[in-house]
């Protein structure tokens, strides 16, 4: 089984989806012959030529546009934003337009948005967004956030097959610090719509997803130290349609949780999940439910600053203790 | 009813135009016609509160939209705007269907979900826009692209108004269907007005067409009230489009003769300005041309403006007494897969019993429409 790095494997499932399925194609900026700011793309123009990876102009409404176009018609279009702070540029074409086909015109837009999240890389306000939050609130589209390597792989390949737009977020400070094995199999998709385990615990549990999943699990390791607290870590990998199940069998088993996102606080993922429980597993609950995101301000670039804006380990350390004494 | 024109004096017969045939001629008179008096049924029944949206008409544009959308041939694909009714029919959409639409029936293309000429079918070749001016100028040029990249000779079409030409999508979908040299025909139908904002605030371009250059395309001026003219025209910059020569935009000069919709009196407008349009009205103009040229003769308009009115008759008829959608069907439909989805819902809630105090906990609800295989 061959190590990848977590970029690699998006390489890799974009690689093979492309050669199982001649309709899939690429478009997005300095895509071909650089192979993409980050090089996800890097060697496929040269595998599958200038029809398949093509280089647009610095136009996320029109990519995502044309390639609602092109999927109406039968294609399987994937749109790389160069960073994912830029795919505000084209909210108007996913939310209204894309979102929107199927329902109200029974068209079907099998599309794929996928790009670099994130901070923790001195990136400043503009190249470190999460933008899960202004699309949850949009019927329709579908998100992933995948944390492992082997993740990143079966959910590009999953959404790539799948029928409906999904966007696909990925983290850039994970690109290269995650290798682990991962399968050379044509067919390892990952369900989208389905959380993972990412540890077992039974004293409380953290709800989260991309990088926040490697903080909670050096959390848990210590805390298991420290603490000798059993800390169950749950990996969201799809943001919409969340997985209800999996987090309403979390909390029977843990009956405490903390949630923890990358995003700011103000309208995340996490009230929506704080929401859901509440209305499905209030009586399963011993404690409040607590989270710890970003700071309610834009992304700060000094070290300093980004560091005391973002969750570090240490909040979801603190956090975790709170929640077990209470 | 056409106005009454004399034959021409000679008695001559003037040569077809743009190698149309005489059928073909009247056939646009027909498609015309049929707009203006589509619009006009549903003026009635909007009176009427029957029509429960906005009405939208297109009166005094109906040559620029049946003219350009002649000009595709079947597998080509257009994206009509709000005033392109006329387009739509050409193309193939029936009056029943635009009928159930504003009449927000069950039975309509949307099954109500969508509003007036905002529906679709790729297979007769028109998608369904939305309210979004300039979202379908990026679209089109994916179908553009589309049809470039399995080396199709067929053509995208897409509408947009002098308002349009202003929004980010317009410029964006144009460059990048320029870029790529895609097989794409945009319309600017300067109708004078978006909403109530003339064009001299919209632009300072002297003419739309003028934005053209800006792009690496031609772009052609026509005068959109000439049905001939605009089926020329248009005609020219489908077969470049489609002999791999690029997008073209053209722009018809025409005239919103109606407010925004039916709710706008147009106090913005000086009466003397809708004077001076309304004497150019397409389809009095159109009639006599055909008259004066000997193309057609007064008992065979007459016979198509009967052809017409039975045909809406029989349509409002066939649809006005359809149900309207049941509420329930509004929750499926908004992905793939599952097929119907009902969101777990704060209805569901309710029904579940509320715990007794101190007793046990609660078994969990379960969400219908996750599925327990995958």
């Amino acid at each position: 089984m061959p190590e990848l790095t977590y970029l690699e494997a998006i390489r890799e499932g974009l690689r093979e989806e492309m050669e199982r399925d001649d309709r899939v194609l690429l478009l997005g900026e300095d895509i071909g012959v650089y192979g993409g700011a980050f090089k996800v793309t890097e060697g496929l123009l040269a595998r599958f030529g200038p029809d398949r990876v093509i280089d647009t102009p610095v136009a996320e409404a029109a990519i995502v546009g044309a390639a609602a176009g092109a999927a109406h018609m039968g294609l399987r279009p994937v749109c790389e934003m160069q960073f994912m702070d830029f795919i505000s540029c084209a909210y108007d074409m996913l939310t209204n337009y894309v979102a929107t086909a199927r329902y109200r015109a029974g068209l079907a837009t099998p599309l794929v948005v996928r790009g670099p999240c994130g901070g923790y890389v001195r990136g400043g306000p503009f190249h470190s967004q999460h933008v899960e939050a202004a699309f949850l609130h949009t019927p329709g589209l579908k998100l992933v956030a995948p944390a492992t390597a082997r993740d990143a792989k079966g959910l590009i390949k999953a959404a790539i097959r799948d029928d409906d737009p999904v966007l696909y977020l990925e983290h850039k400070y994970l690109y290269r610090r995650i290798k682990e094995e991962v399968p050379a199999d044509q067919d390892l998709l990952v369900p989208i719509g389905r959380a993972r385990i990412a540890r077992e615990g039974r004293d409380l549990s953290v709800v989260t997803y991309s990088a926040m999943v490697w903080k909670a699990l050096a959390a848990a390791e210590r805390l298991e130290r420290e603490d000798g607290l059993e800390i169950e870590v749950v990996d969201l990998r799809t943001l919409l349609p969340l997985d209800d199940e999996a987090l309403a069998a979390t909390v029977r088993k843990t009956n405490r949780v903390l949630i923890v996102h990358e995003d700011t606080r103000t309208g995340g993922l996490a009230g929506e999940i704080t929401a859901r429980l509440n209305e499905r597993c209030f009586e399963w609950l011993d404690a409040p439910i607590r989270r710890v995101c970003a700071h309610d301000v834009p992304l700060p670039y000094a070290p300093p600053l980004e560091d005391f804006v973002l969750p570090q380990t240490e909040d979801i350390v603190a956090a975790c203790r709170w929640l077990a004494a209470y | 009813m056409p106005s009454p024109a004399p034959a021409s004096p000679s008695g001559a017969v003037a040569a077809l135009p743009h190698g149309l045939s005489r059928p073909q001629l009247l056939e646009l008179y027909y498609w015309m016609r049929l707009t203006r008096s589509l619009e006009e049924r549903l003026v009635a029944l909007h009176r009427q509160g029957k029509v429960v949206g906005g009405l939208f008409r297109s009166l005094g544009q109906e040559a620029d939209a049946v003219g350009s959308a002649y000009a595709l041939a079947p597998g080509d694909i257009l994206s009509p705007l709000i005033r392109n009714l006329g387009s739509m029919l050409v193309k193939g959409a029936t009056p029943v269907e635009v009928l159930r639409q504003y009449l927000a029936k069950g039975t309509g293309p949307t099954r109500g979900r969508e509003l007036n000429i905002h529906f679709n079918d790729l297979e007769r070749g028109f998608l369904g826009q939305i309210s979004h001016l300039g979202d379908m100028v990026p679209v089109m040029a994916g179908i553009a692209l589309y049809f470039a990249l399995t080396r199709q000779p067929r053509v995208g079409l897409v509408y947009v108004g002098d308002g349009a030409t202003s929004t980010g999508a317009f410029h964006e979908g144009l460059n990048f269907a320029a870029v790529r040299r895609l097989p794409l025909v945009v319309i600017v139908e300067h109708n004078g007005y978006a909403y109530s904002t003339p064009t001299r605030l919209q632009t300072a371009a002297r003419a739309l067409k003028d934005k053209a250059p800006g792009y690496g395309i031609p772009g052609v001026r026509e005068d959109g009230n000439d049905v001939l003219a605009v089926y020329a025209v248009t005609r020219e910059a489908v077969e470049r489009a489609r002999a791999g020569g690029g997008p073209t935009l053209v722009e018809l000069v025409t005239y919103r003769r109606a407010g925004h919709a039916e709710h706008d009196s147009q106090f913005y407008v000086p009466r003397e300005e809708l004077a001076e349009w309304e004497a150019r009205d397409p389809l009095a103009r159109y009639a006599r041309r055909l008259l004066e040229a000997g193309w057609a003769t007064t008992a065979e308009l007459e016979a198509t403006d009967a052809r017409v009115h039975r045909e809406l008759d029989e349509a409002v008829a066939r649809c006005e007494h359809d149900p309207l959608p049941p509420g329930e069907s509004a929750l499926d439909g908004v992905y793939a897969d599952p097929p119907s989805a009902p969101l777990e819902w704060y209805r569901a809630l309710a029904e579940a019993p509320v715990p007794p105090a101190g007793g046990e906990r609660a078994p969990f609800l379960r969400s219908p429409g996750v599925r327990s295989d995958a």
